[in-house]
């Protein structure tokens, strides 16, 4: 099913949309991450409006894809999108990481419908990803199990189990996707432990590897695709992205792995998101 | 006084000899395969350790409901809770020490935190497993998982309450950790003895001190009570199976009874049963307490009996406890 371009205008103009709403959150919370967010909103905004068969009115519905945010610490970005689909008011997204919120600083499934799992520690998310998509399998179910990680987390024991024994048991109905941006709180993940040859080592563990541009919305979708004709095998998309996506002062720079910006910070991203760049002008202005 | 006629217990129950001698896990083998028949649901996830956990035959009568992870502990649990988000009842199995003792983090964030349906079958627990030493003895688990809200525990006796304990964490809901031993202990409950999940049962009448154990040393309490009566003293023993949510009626009735308490567990004297039980005390009945329990050591190699008397885990060091306590009773 290839992607319109009309369609691909209209995620970009959301994921556009999702990356204001994060930068307002961040800077009304006062604490969070900024750079992991960012540079998924592309492929969150892909994911709820295109990919996921769900039910913003019906949470729970049996029936939907699961999607697993295994790197719990960029929910800013699930719960902008979770608003702008539906799942709750967007002026909730201000009450982030505040007390009393449903919002939490990493996600709980008690307190937020929709958000599928309790996440936050890394490496978690893939095992449990195994467990739903084992589960749909054992009860012909054909709804599809998505893992979100991050790459930094790609260094847990944990998740390498996982890895491994979703390869054994031919998880094809299991997407794992890979927020490759090459940072981690303390630095690059080259220099604080290297992961490549990333590719190679799904492939050594019997996944169906994909990569993609993280930011090029239809080679994603495509790839999703791609990975629905994969039976023998789980797929993994690594996708290729720029951290701080989009906010010319926090791309490619891991020092705003873990901080929000301050106000004057929030004033000059919203201005940079809001003109593409300096590309147009901004309407709210 | 006599043994509790409502615990319907075996009358033989003191002629150690004579009784039938199980390994606790075994009722946790049998248990298995009855929930499994009992709900489509029930599913087991095991880290190369079919046999010995005794899920071997379970695996032959529900090969597609058996799934072998191998040495994957902290999978175990993260996967259990996946499965369980799905509307699976998953028992992840291993020894006490690797599940719960290694995949802590995932218990409490994944299950816990979660609150879904997995159970932990921790097999191995205590010094009793023998020759293996130390590194397989589990004697700090109950410990690990009582402080985690939503975490349930029962630490059954024998193999039949094993079996039942089995049963009732398959049923009821939530996170729970069901420990069971390695070696035969002897078999004193029956079919007929009483089992309900969070309610304690008197096994030995008395009211001078109350021995409150859990675990197959409560056949050992049993036998410290018989013992007492023989020197004119009547012990109160407490089948304390449920650890988590403690039978707080039970205890805080026992406590102003009998005025004195000897806690008795295969585990580590801090953050077990009789923590639990002076946690609970200390706020509303304080009463003298002495606990047997391994005194902040390890284990080692040996054979389970020589251990348990290493460690005075025995009847006569029960026995001793008691007249400690008794002489501190006001």
């Amino acid at each position: 099913m290839h992607i319109h371009d009309d369609k691909i205008k209209e995620l970009e103009e959301k994921a556009l949309q999702v990356r204001e709403l994060i930068i307002d959150m961040l800077v009304a919370a006062g604490s969070g991450h900024s750079a992991g967010p960012l540079d998924m909103a592309d492929i969150f905004v892909a994911l709820y409006f295109h990919i996921l068969h769900h039910d913003p009115k019906n949470p729970d519905w049996p029936e939907r894809d699961r999607l697993i945010l295994s790197c719990g610490h960029i929910c800013p970005v699930r719960y902008a999108t979770m608003a702008l689909a539906g799942y709750f008011p967007i002026e909730e997204l201000k009450t982030l990481r505040k007390f009393g919120t449903r919002l939490q600083g990493h996600p709980e499934r008690l307190r937020l419908p929709g958000s599928e799992t309790t996440s936050g520690p890394l490496g978690a998310g893939l095992a449990q990803s195994c467990g739903l998509a084992y589960a749909a399998r054992m009860d012909g179910k054909t709804w599809r199990t998505y893992c979100i990680t991050s790459d930094g987390e790609h260094e847990a024991g944990l998740h390498w189990e996982a890895v491994l024994w979703a390869g054994k048991y031919k998880l094809s109905n299991l997407t794992c996707i890979v927020d490759r941006n090459t940072i981690q709180i303390d630095g690059g993940t080259e220099e604080i432990m290297p992961l490549e040859p990333l590719r190679a080592k799904y492939e050594a563990f019997n996944w169906h590897v994909l990569e993609v541009g993280g930011h090029n919305l239809e080679q994603f979708v495509d790839a999703v695709e791609e990975a629905k004709s994969i039976l023998e095998k789980p797929t993994v998309i690594i996708a290729h992205t720029i951290p701080g996506r989009g906010v010319s002062f926090m791309e490619k720079k891991f020092e705003w792995h873990g901080i929000p910006p301050n106000k004057e910070q929030a004033a000059q991203a919203l201005r940079e998101l809001r003109t593409l760049g300096g590309k147009i002008t901004s309407e709210h202005e | 006084m006599p043994v509790s006629q409502t615990a319907k217990l075996v009358p033989t129950l003191f002629d150690t000899q004579s009784l039938k001698q199980v390994p606790t896990r075994d009722g946790y083998g049998l248990g298995i395969v009855e929930a499994g028949k009992e709900n489509p649901n029930v599913v087991v996830l095991c880290a190369d350790l079919t046999e010995s956990t005794r899920n071997l035959e379970f695996k032959k009568q529900f090969p597609d409901r058996f799934i072998q992870c191998g040495v994957h502990e902290q999978f175990l649990a993260a996967a259990g809770a996946g499965l369980a988000l799905a509307g699976k009842i998953p028992f992840i199995s291993s020894y006490a020490m690797f599940c719960p003792g290694r995949a802590w983090e995932q218990i409490r964030t994944n299950i816990c935190l979660n609150e879904v349906n997995v159970k932990i079958a921790g097999a191995h627990a205590g010094v009793s497993v023998g020759p293996d030493g130390a590194t397989h003895q589990a004697i700090e688990d109950i410990a690990i998982m009582r402080p985690i809200p939503n975490m349930q525990i029962i630490v059954p006796c024998d193999m039949i309450e094993t079996r039942k304990a089995t049963l009732a964490a398959a049923k009821l809901p939530g996170p729970f950790y069901v420990r069971f031993a390695r070696e035969k202990s002897p078999v004193f409950t029956t079919e007929e003895t009483p089992f309900e999940f969070g309610k304690a049962t008197v096994f030995h009448d008395g009211s001078d001190v109350a021995i409150v154990a859990c675990g197959p040393l409560v056949h050992e309490a049993m036998l410290a009570a018989r013992e007492l009566e023989k020197r004119k003293i009547s012990a109160r023993v407490i089948n304390s199976h449920t650890v988590k949510p403690l039978d707080e009626d039970t205890i805080l009735a026992v406590a102003e009874e009998c005025g004195a308490i000897v806690t008795v567990e295969e585990h580590q004297i801090t953050g077990g049963l009789g923590g639990a039980i002076a946690e609970f005390l200390v706020k509303h009945a304080p009463v003298p307490i002495e606990m047997i329990g391994i005194q902040n050591l390890f284990g080692q190699s040996g054979n389970p009996r020589e251990l348990l008397e290493h460690y005075e885990l025995t009847a006569p060091h029960i026995v001793e406890s008691c007249l400690r306590v008794l002489a501190r009773k006001k």
